[in-house]
């Protein structure tokens, strides 16, 4: 028989990854200013972190044109003191800040129209590899999950990488929770939590952002199977097509690679493959191939 | 006018005796006038008022036409006829004057675009049977029977058009007829019971049944007997014989069955081998599968040669006898009984006489015997298929795919062209409501990140993080989504929404739900009218939907209010399907108004 401590490790130990949109456009518009969100966020990482001595988290935030990671709390310089660790994790922002402007800046120049959607593809490539390595780390680690809060909208070029990631994450079954801190609701998110079993929540008081993220984010993945989290009404299931990367419902399928268009193409423009078929007739929506 | 008369009886019930009197038919009505001058029992009825006839199978016991009224209720006036020619005449008759009648007229032409010469709908030539089985199905299905009075009865469907899509129900009682036929029983043939001790007797028991498998099993037999019956000998004295074959090969008597068979060269047939069976067996060896059993040869062929195995009544005997007689082993019995068995009964003749079924078998067999292939054929089959089979393929040349494989280019190079294009198609479409200020340049965005980061950074972290009264609202905002959400999807998983409206809400909505699902059947396949029945029928069945439409709205506005809600969810697709059709329905009365004229014959695109 397993000895108790054993046991507790492998139950509700767990390992978070935050995913924190920087996207400074988002956060120049945004009701609730970026520093009352840290004034949330920062105290929830500590009280993650409070919830069991193994417990481990990671910040990762996402801007616009990088995404790098903040803090690390399995770090060997790790202290308890949670001033410092918010200290810390400030700087580490102003850095990263600093640098994603200055590679935004060279990339698109300044005549260009700025990108409004923040790099969730890539933060969410940069938690799954973390996730693998603790993985490959040994047997006894903790359970992860991926915690995405998100602001800006969606961008419909990164559906694909998007949805890559997270079909890697329903594989590994690892739960993408979201937590919608703008607007609107993201399609992608939906997704996201509704494929790999996460909880997806839009608060409707964003001054009470902390105790949504303390009630419905804060716990394990062990008892979560039983207690009841918020669950969406509905999920917006709408893909983007791959040619104009617009969000639509209907649409052509490739039969051979399954990339999606709006328009009929003679060709399928990922694998090639030629549809033979005569063009079908303009009045009838929805044929596939 | 054709007219027939004949007489027959009448009767209004079946079991009645009946009124003697001669029956008069022209193609307007029917008159029965009873021999009898005094009696009452006089009729004259149009054929107006008949809606269909049935009649008794030819070659029952009473001959009978009955003329029904009302074709639910089966009512209608039953008539007795001698000989069963006199009532296929008459039948026939009233079939073609029914038909007649039944016709339904063309509907006058409600729009300006004249109609197609096909458009009237035929009449319909329903036979008694057809009648019967559609009166037996409205009968069983009581769903059924509400559709058929709701639609039909009511003028908004017609007959054919209710039944023509529930062709495979009425279907179903032809293609029970076609039953399983039962084979031979399994059970070996055990005809020889012993002797009861007490008398010297052995009885066997030859049912009809026992010889058709004798028959099948045992091909000399069968042989000898086409042959020796009735010409040589009676078929009492064939089948004595045959017992007595029997018998001797269950004693275990070799010397005695030598002895008689020397005698009676009829029952030496029976107890040599089956030298029939024999030919079959090497026939069949000849013709193995070269690919499956390389080494078949007459070693192989153990149904017949009695090299081994238990004898059957468990005797192991295996002297060699000098005569001919054939001792039959227990697994040859098993083996032979089995292959029979799995082969089926060739014929479905009725069991009634020997030689009848004896010739019917042999003309069977002779039959099979002319459809299998010649031995050439069959030679050259076996040899195409050992050179398939003994192909090399590693020695072979590689042969060209007949389809392009599969490239999937580097998607590197898609994706990053495309980024040009995903930018220019970024009009900000979806940021609605968030009023971001686009005109803000990306150092001015970046500067009040950083600013505010920077606040953070200098007012630390706060005490208290959150207001109670904020953190209080959460959790109640919190408890009330999970909890209703609870509620509405039921503390039971297996409860649905139906069960939990009352009763005779919920069957009012099942019954709204398959008259819809009804009526837009016959909507969409009406679609694209051609003719201006399918046109009519558009019609009548938009007013039957409407009528409907009127009654789910008030279903859901009359609703308790406990169950609005889920009514409301319920109501909602047929509300929306009802609203598609008859939008489609607009649109296509637009563009035929916009139309109109400009096309000579119904066709409506």
């Amino acid at each position: 028989m397993a000895s108790a401590p054993s046991k507790l490790y492998q139950d509700d130990v767990s390992l978070v990854v935050a995913l924190l949109d920087t996207n400074p456009f988002f956060w120049a518009a945004a009701s609730l200013p970026f520093s009352e969100f840290l004034h949330h966020v920062i105290p929830f990482i500590n009280s993650l972190l409070l919830l069991n001595q193994l417990n481990r988290v990671v910040l990762i935030a996402t801007g616009t044109s990088s995404c790098g990671y903040i803090f690390d709390s399995g770090d060997g310089n790790a202290s308890g003191n949670s001033n410092a660790v918010c200290s810390g994790i400030i700087k580490k922002l102003e850095d990263f800040v600093g640098k994603d402007s200055k590679i935004g800046k060279g990339s698109n120049g300044d005549g260009t129209r700025p990108a409004i959607s923040s790099l969730l593809s890539g933060s969410l490539s940069l938690a799954l590899c973390y996730i693998q390595r603790i993985f490959r780390s040994g047997t006894r680690h903790p359970q992860p999950r991926i915690l995405c809060l998100q602001g800006s909208p969606d961008g419909p070029e990164q559906y694909v990488a998007v949805m890559n990631s997270i079909f890697s994450a329903q594989r590994l079954m690892i739960p993408i929770d979201s937590c919608i801190v703008g607007a609107q609701h993201s399609a992608f998110l939906q997704q996201a939590s509704y494929i790999t079993g996460g909880v997806y929540l839009k608060p409707q008081q964003l001054d009470g952002l902390f105790q949504f993220l303390a009630a419905a984010f804060a716990t394990d993945l062990h008892s979560r199977n039983f207690l009841r989290l918020p669950k969406p009404a509905g999920v917006d299931f709408r893909a983007s097509c791959f040619c104009h990367k617009k969000t639509i419902d209907m649409g052509y399928v490739c039969s051979v690679c399954l990339s999606i268009f709006c328009k009929y193409h003679k060709k399928c423009s990922t694998c090639g493959s030629e549809f033979n078929q005569v063009a079908p007739d303009s009045t009838i929506p929805d044929q596939k191939h | 006018m054709a007219v027939i008369s004949v007489a027959t009886r009448y009767k209004t019930t079946v079991k009645e005796p009946g009124v003697p009197g001669v029956l008069k038919m022209n193609e307007e009505r029917f008159v029965f006038v009873p021999n009898d001058p005094r009696s009452l029992m006089k009729l004259n009825v149009e054929f107006k008022n008949i809606k269909g006839h049935k009649f008794s199978k030819d070659g029952s016991k009473q001959a009978l036409l009955n003329l029904t009224q009302d074709p639910e209720k089966g009512t209608g006036y039953i008539f007795e006829f001698d000989n069963f020619t006199d009532r296929n005449s008459c039948r026939d008759f009233v079939g073609r004057v029914l038909g007649k009648l039944q016709s339904v007229p063309g509907r006058p032409n409600e729009q300006s675009v004249p109609e197609k010469s096909a458009g009237a709908p035929l009449p319909e030539q329903l036979s008694a049977v057809e009648m019967e089985r559609r009166i037996k199905l409205l009968r069983e299905d009581s769903e059924l029977l509400r559709l058929h009075k709701q639609f039909v009865l009511s003028g908004v469907l017609t007959e054919s058009e209710f039944w023509a899509t529930r062709k495979t129900l009425l279907g179903e009682d032809t293609t029970r007829m076609t039953k399983q036929r039962p084979g031979f029983k399994s059970a070996m043939l055990a005809d020889v019971r012993p002797a009861d001790g007490r008398t010297n007797k052995v009885t066997f028991s030859l049912t009809p049944e026992i010889i058709q498998q004798i028959f099948a099993e045992k091909p000399a037999v069968h042989r000898a007997f086409l042959n020796l019956v009735p010409s040589k000998m009676s078929e009492k004295d064939f089948w004595t014989k045959y017992c007595r074959a029997e018998y001797l090969n269950r004693t275990r008597n070799a010397v005695v069955a030598g002895a008689e068979a020397a005698e009676d060269e009829e029952l030496a047939v029976f107890l040599k081998h089956d030298d029939i069976l024999a030919n079959e067996a090497r026939r069949k060896i000849r013709r193995v599968d070269p690919t499956l059993d390389m080494e078949a040869d007459e070693g192989d062929d153990y149904i017949h040669l009695p090299d081994h195995g238990i004898l059957r009544d468990a005797q192991k005997d295996t002297a060699e006898t000098e005569t001919e007689v054939s001792r039959r082993t227990l697994s040859q019995d098993l083996n032979r009984h089995a292959a029979v068995v799995l082969e089926g009964r060739a014929l479905d003749v009725e069991l009634g006489d020997t030689r009848t079924v004896a010739e019917a078998l042999a003309w069977s067999k002779q039959e099979l015997l002319s459809k299998e292939k010649s031995e050439e054929n069959v030679n050259l089959e076996k040899q195409e298929k050992v050179a398939r089979m003994t192909d090399l393929e590693d020695l072979q040349a590689p042969r060209n795919p007949q389809y392009a494989s599969l490239c999937i280019k580097d998607p590197r190079e898609y994706f990053d062209s495309q980024q040009a294009n995903a930018l220019r198609a970024l009009g900000g479409t979806e940021f609605g409501t968030n009023s971001l200020d686009l005109n803000l340049s990306k150092e001015e965005v970046y500067r009040h990140l950083k600013e505010q980061i920077s606040e953070a950074k200098s007012r630390g972290l706060r005490n208290p993080i959150i207001r109670p009264d904020t953190a209080l609202k959460v959790f109640s905002g919190l408890s009330q989504h999970l909890s209703s959400t609870r509620f509405q999807l039921g503390k039971n998983s297996q409860e649905s929404a139906l069960d939990r409206i009352p009763h005779r809400t919920k069957d009012d909505l099942m019954h709204h739900w398959t008259s819809i699902q009804e009526l837009l059947r016959h909507f969409w396949s009406s679609y694209p009218i051609t003719t201006a029945g399918l046109y009519n029928k558009v019609q009548r069945v938009k007013d039957a939907m409407g009528q409907i439409y009127q009654k789910l709205q008030e279903i859901k506005e009359s609703s308790q209010s406990d169950f609005r809600h889920q009514v409301s969810l319920l109501v909602q697709p047929m509300l929306q399907a009802l609203d598609a059709a008859f939008a489609h329905y607009d649109l296509e009365q637009q563009k035929r108004t916009a139309k109109s004229g400009a096309k000579p014959n119904g066709f409506v695109r």
